[in-house]
């Protein structure tokens, strides 16, 4: 292993330019000439727009331009759209209610967007945005899914009068059934998984340009996938044709999920840029992003396990009624539905699933993909069953766990999955040997010396990343492939520049891609450059999501180096003048076999570019390959988490005490960057678990739209991590890797939730636990054992 | 942020001589509420009266056996000073628990009590101790001074220049956080002075702080948290929120208060 190459900790190039203020996000670019946007947004959850008066405001100073949903529909602006179609247990097509990016008769949640008014300044633009008139026809709002799906509610999308977007299945119910019919046990269980609210520290904006000259847009943007975008803007939209619209997203800072989707602020921007002839820019203030960022999760769950008399699992059945808030957004439909029921099955055997999900329209922000999305939800449902039920039955969780633990691969779950490789038992063992599991018991007697409750909690975690077999993507109703594209440009000194389709907005690909160009080629992480979020530059990419980056990003990179090196050993080859056969390429160097000839790296690179040596032959000069690549599997990252915590009883305040991580993530290229997605992907599961949550009141104003009271995990609610590692490789890619960006995420709430149960005698405890909800279950458990 | 004129006095004496000639005049202390209440758009005022010039307002004074402290002092100033550590260490301890270092370093003690938030942390303190609120106009004891959420006995034009706190037997204070603001959802300011304990509690009452007199009655027979052992607090006139419902809030003033008992000195 080299410096800088595969396996090494190396530190982030990119963080000299984030750490010294150099950093260039969407809202440190300026144009000539740019204007401001502030949209108007609706302040009731529900209601009808009677009127829109702009008369008043567009006197205001500094206005240039005030649009509403109609100028939108003149100039032929399509709506946002959710670009996965999914099909309801009888066979009919999801119920997509129009999403146009400015309201047209009507608004649907608290932030919804009305008008939007452009200004020479901010300050203008937001001054005459107060001066915007709507008449509102205020409508009863419905926040509550089950009361949104009861008869006669106010129906927010009159495609969906039930306010049903589907009623969505998967698994064998027979099966199913028939496993429960022979059960000696059956665990019971209601969960509800709580509404988040994304909170990337970079609020989203963007800026859209429009150049007279050459008829082009530009739109800097914040965003996971500029090509996906630019793709849904030109093709579904029709601000314009691709080749017309360029989108760059620069530096991100953290997306998380939220940035994937393409929403009306930035339709907008690029839009107007066009109609008021000017650049159009907008930032979100951080409430803004609160009300319109797409939020995540928000499940309510019945779950049941069936088990025989040895302890093993015979079947699962999973009800669950998902919120997709007040439209669909881009990739809202699959969240709930082919990102949760597949991974139901957790890492256990189990013979048969079922498993009904119902996608709600409720009054509330959209909800869509959030780090793990869909996941999270079913390892909560599934590692929440496995600590209930060894409980129930009396067994110790480790111990159930290892008794219904898949151990030959391939495992073809009963919910689509195949699992490729793993070894589920050897980080369950090295997790609780590292989180010195044996000693609870004395650990808890010596807290309860203290009046404090000690609990702790195991997550046996899978996730399915790597996203995805295009083929099979599209078999579920992906509306796009997920494939990721390369090029390698190798300059005439020897100097590297990698385009990726991946994007980078804190993940670190910019050191990770660069160690695997610096490993193969031999070259130093100094001379490669890694050129990803700008349309113009890298050719098509589908983006950085679902922990798919290293799987199928570098693995088209490693197809694009392959061609780069069988090309550079037929340069090497008539430089050498020998056999391309012949030549071997090892540590930077080609040379003949057996003999004391070679040449190094950079050198073939000149010759590629001066050609004197094959001027004339069938080669071609220059030395830049592409490559793109479509994954044949997704990837199956899996994983044990061991939470241990203390809960005073007299104030439910809770503190972890330790953390233990073992992760199989398969290949690993740099340790550092992974053990640092780990841990923050661990603090936003026990923000999950124990902080976060979005409440609407009934009338649907969002109760939690500032820090004030939307609790974030802190420095100081977050233990020391104990990360450990064990390594299956992955089959389905050339590096072996599996992925991590969020296992943290998924593995860290049930975690959270079983060890808090422990702590106060198994009383069940909701997500967010916070110092209330905590009390109140360690009060029950007092008194219930006073009781007994 | 809407716009206003801004003036910047250089005295209390001139601070209060222009509110008194401009319209529509706020006073701004730290501007720890004042400022994001204005960026948000939530106050408007025409005219801002910037106190940081005011060197006169600032300081910290003790006295026989009581501590003056100028109404422009900082949290930072008063948590760190040696002098108030020795006399009051539960006021030096409040002041250290206030916000984050950010908020501590421009947040005042004078601003705190004018702005009188319900979950304010200063408020427990001048009622638990019996404080005068002394402005450009007259003194006002504690007892009169708090007189609902937000609400002061503060005229139009009235500014506080100091504060004085009767230095007492034994004092403490603790408080449980608001999750996400880290504001008290309860704060217990325990205080004992001869044979009299006030006690007073702040981020609970659904009028503001106000003393718990159950908790002193226990205390004045004996000042221990022992002594708590059993005191019910009445759930009626307590907030309920998302963060934590009367119930629970009275629970945690029995709890903070035998935790303020027990940490008192």
């Amino acid at each position: 292993m080299s410096e800088t190459g595969i396996g090494a900790s190396v530190r982030r190039k990119e963080d000299f330019r984030f750490i010294t203020g150099n950093g260039h996000y969407t809202d440190d670019i300026n144009r000539p000439g740019q204007a401001h946007a502030v949209f108007v947004r609706s302040p009731h959850a529900h209601a009808t727009i009677k009127k829109i008066d702009v008369v008043a405001a567009l006197k205001m100073p500094g206005v240039l331009a005030i649009y509403t949903g109609d100028d939108l529909a003149a100039d032929k602006i399509g709506g946002l759209i959710c670009g996965w179609m999914i099909h309801s247990k009888d066979g009919s097509p999801m119920k997509a209610g129009a999403h146009p990016a400015l309201a047209q008769g009507k608004v649907r949640y608290v932030g919804d967007h009305v008008a939007v008014v452009i200004a020479d300044t901010y300050a203008q633009a937001r001054e005459a945005a107060e001066k915007v008139v709507v008449d509102y026809g205020v409508l009863p709002a419905v926040v509550d899914m089950e009361a949104a799906v009861k008869k006669g509610a106010p129906v927010v999308h009159d495609v969906a009068s039930d306010n049903t977007v589907y009623n969505w299945h998967l698994g064998d119910k027979a099966a199913t059934e028939a496993a429960f019919a022979k059960a000696k046990h059956v665990t019971k269980l209601d969960i509800v998984n709580n509404r988040l609210v994304p909170n990337a520290m970079e609020p989203r904006a963007a800026v859209g340009d429009y150049d007279f000259g050459s008829d082009c847009f530009t739109l800097y943007t914040t965003s996971q996938n500029p090509h996906v975008a630019r793709l849904v803007l030109s093709a579904f939209i029709g601000i314009a044709p691709e080749h017309k619209l360029r989108v760059i997203a620069p530096d991100v800072g953290g997306g998380f999920g939220s940035k994937i989707f393409i929403y009306a602020e930035e339709t907008i921007c690029v839009w107007a840029a066009k109609k008021v002839g000017r650049p159009v820019k907008w930032t979100a203030d951080r409430t803004e992003a609160f009300l319109s960022d797409a939020h995540g999760r928000d499940h309510i769950t019945h779950a049941e396990m069936a088990l025989d008399d040895k302890g093993k699992i015979l079947g699962l059945r999973v009800n669950t009624k998902a919120n997709l808030g007040a439209y669909l957004s881009t990739f809202s439909s699959s969240v709930p539905t082919y990102l949760y029921a597949p991974l139901l099955s957790g890492q256990y055997n189990i013979p048969a699933i079922y498993c009904e999900v119902d996608g709600i329209y409720t009054t509330t922000a959209p909800v869509d993909a959030y780090r793990g999305a869909g996941r999270p939800e079913a390892t909560f449902v599934i590692e929440r069953l496995m600590e209930v039920a060894a409980r129930e039955t009396g067994v110790d969780p480790a111990q159930f766990r290892r008794k219904n633990f898949v151990t030959s691969f391939p495992h073809q779950t009963p919910v689509i999955m195949c699992y490729d490789a793993g070894n589920y038992n050897a980080a369950l063992e090295k997790a609780l040997e590292m989180a010195d599991y044996k000693n609870v018991g004395k650990r808890k007697r010596e807290s309860a010396k203290k009046g404090l409750l000690r609990g702790v909690g195991i997550s046996a975690y899978i996730e399915a990343c790597g996203i995805a077999p295009s083929a099979a993507v599209g078999s579920l109703g992906a509306g796009v492939g997920l494939w990721e594209s390369a090029e390698v440009r190798v300059n005439p000194i020897g100097t590297v520049e990698v385009l990726t389709g991946s994007h980078s907005h804190g993940q670190g690909h910019e050191t990770t891609f660069a160690q695997l160009v610096s490993s193969r080629l031999g070259i130093s992480i100094d001379n490669v450059s890694i050129v990803h979020g700008d349309t113009d530059k890298v050719q098509m990419g589908m983006g950085t999501y679902g922990s798919r980056s290293g799987a199928v990003g570098m693995s088209a990179i490693v197809k694009a180096l392959d061609k780069i090196e069988a090309k550079a050993k037929k340069v090497a080859a008539y430089v050498l003048e020998a056999s391309d056969k012949d030549i071997e390429f090892k540590d930077g160097k080609f040379s003949v076999k057996g003999t004391d000839k070679s040449i190094d790296f950079p050198s073939v690179a000149l010759q590629a570019y001066i050609a004197h040596k094959f001027s004339g032959q069938e080669l071609e000069p220059g030395l830049k390959e592409s490559a793109f690549w479509d994954p044949t599997n997704f990837t199956f990252p899996a994983g044990v988490h061991i939470c241990e915590l203390e809960v005073d009883p007299q104030t439910g305040v809770t503190r972890i005490d330790r953390w233990t991580a073992v992760d199989d993530f398969g290949e690993v290229i740099n340790p550092m960057i992974v053990e640092g997605q780990v841990h923050g992907g661990i603090a936003q599961g026990i923000g999950q678990a124990m902080h976060e949550g979005a409440i609407y009141n009934k009338d649907g104003q969002l109760l939690t739209a500032s820090y004030m009271d939307y609790t974030m995990p802190r420095a100081d609610d977050v233990p020391s991590y104990n990360v450990g590692m064990t390594q299956t490789r992955c089959p389905s890619n050339p590096l072996g890797i599996k992925g991590c960006g969020e296992a943290g995420a998924i593995a860290a709430p049930p975690a959270v939730i079983n060890a808090l149960t422990d702590a106060v005698g198994h009383e069940n405890v909701a997500m967010p636990a916070t110092p209330i909800a905590v009390w109140r279950a360690a009060q029950k458990a007092i008194t219930r054992q006073a009781a007994e | 942020m809407y716009p206003f004129t801004y003036h910047q006095p250089d005295s209390a004496r001139k601070a209060a001589s222009v509110a008194g000639k401009a319209e529509d005049a706020k006073f701004l202390a730290g501007g720890m509420t004042l400022l994001p209440t204005m960026k948000q758009r939530l106050a408007s005022p025409a005219n801002l009266i910037d106190l940081a010039k005011c060197d006169d307002m600032r300081g910290i004074e003790i006295k026989g056996r009581s501590v003056t402290i100028g109404a422009m002092t900082r949290h930072v100033d008063v948590a760190n000073s040696k002098e108030l550590q020795e006399a009051i260490p539960a006021l030096a301890d409040l002041a250290g628990m206030i916000g984050d270092p950010a908020v501590r370093n421009r947040g005042t003690i004078g601003g705190s009590l004018a702005n009188n938030d319900p979950a304010a942390d200063y408020p427990a303190a001048a009622l638990a101790l019996g404080a005068t609120i002394v402005t450009n106009k007259r003194k006002i004891e504690a007892e009169d001074y708090f007189t609902g959420l937000f609400e002061t006995a503060l005229e139009e034009g009235e500014v506080i220049t100091k504060i004085t706190f009767p230095i007492p037997a034994k004092a403490g204070y603790e408080k449980f956080r608001n999750p996400a603001s880290r504001y008290a959802i309860v704060g217990v300011f325990v205080a004992k002075k001869g044979s009299e304990v006030r006690v007073a509690v702040t981020g609970a009452g659904s009028g503001g702080v106000f003393r718990a007199t159950k908790i002193e009655a226990a205390l004045t027979a004996k000042f221990s948290s022992k002594s708590l052992e059993g005191v019910k607090m009445p759930a009626e006139g307590l907030n309920s929120d998302i963060h934590a419902d009367a119930e629970y809030r009275a629970h945690l003033i029995t709890v903070m208060a035998k935790r303020a008992t027990d940490k008192a000195k």
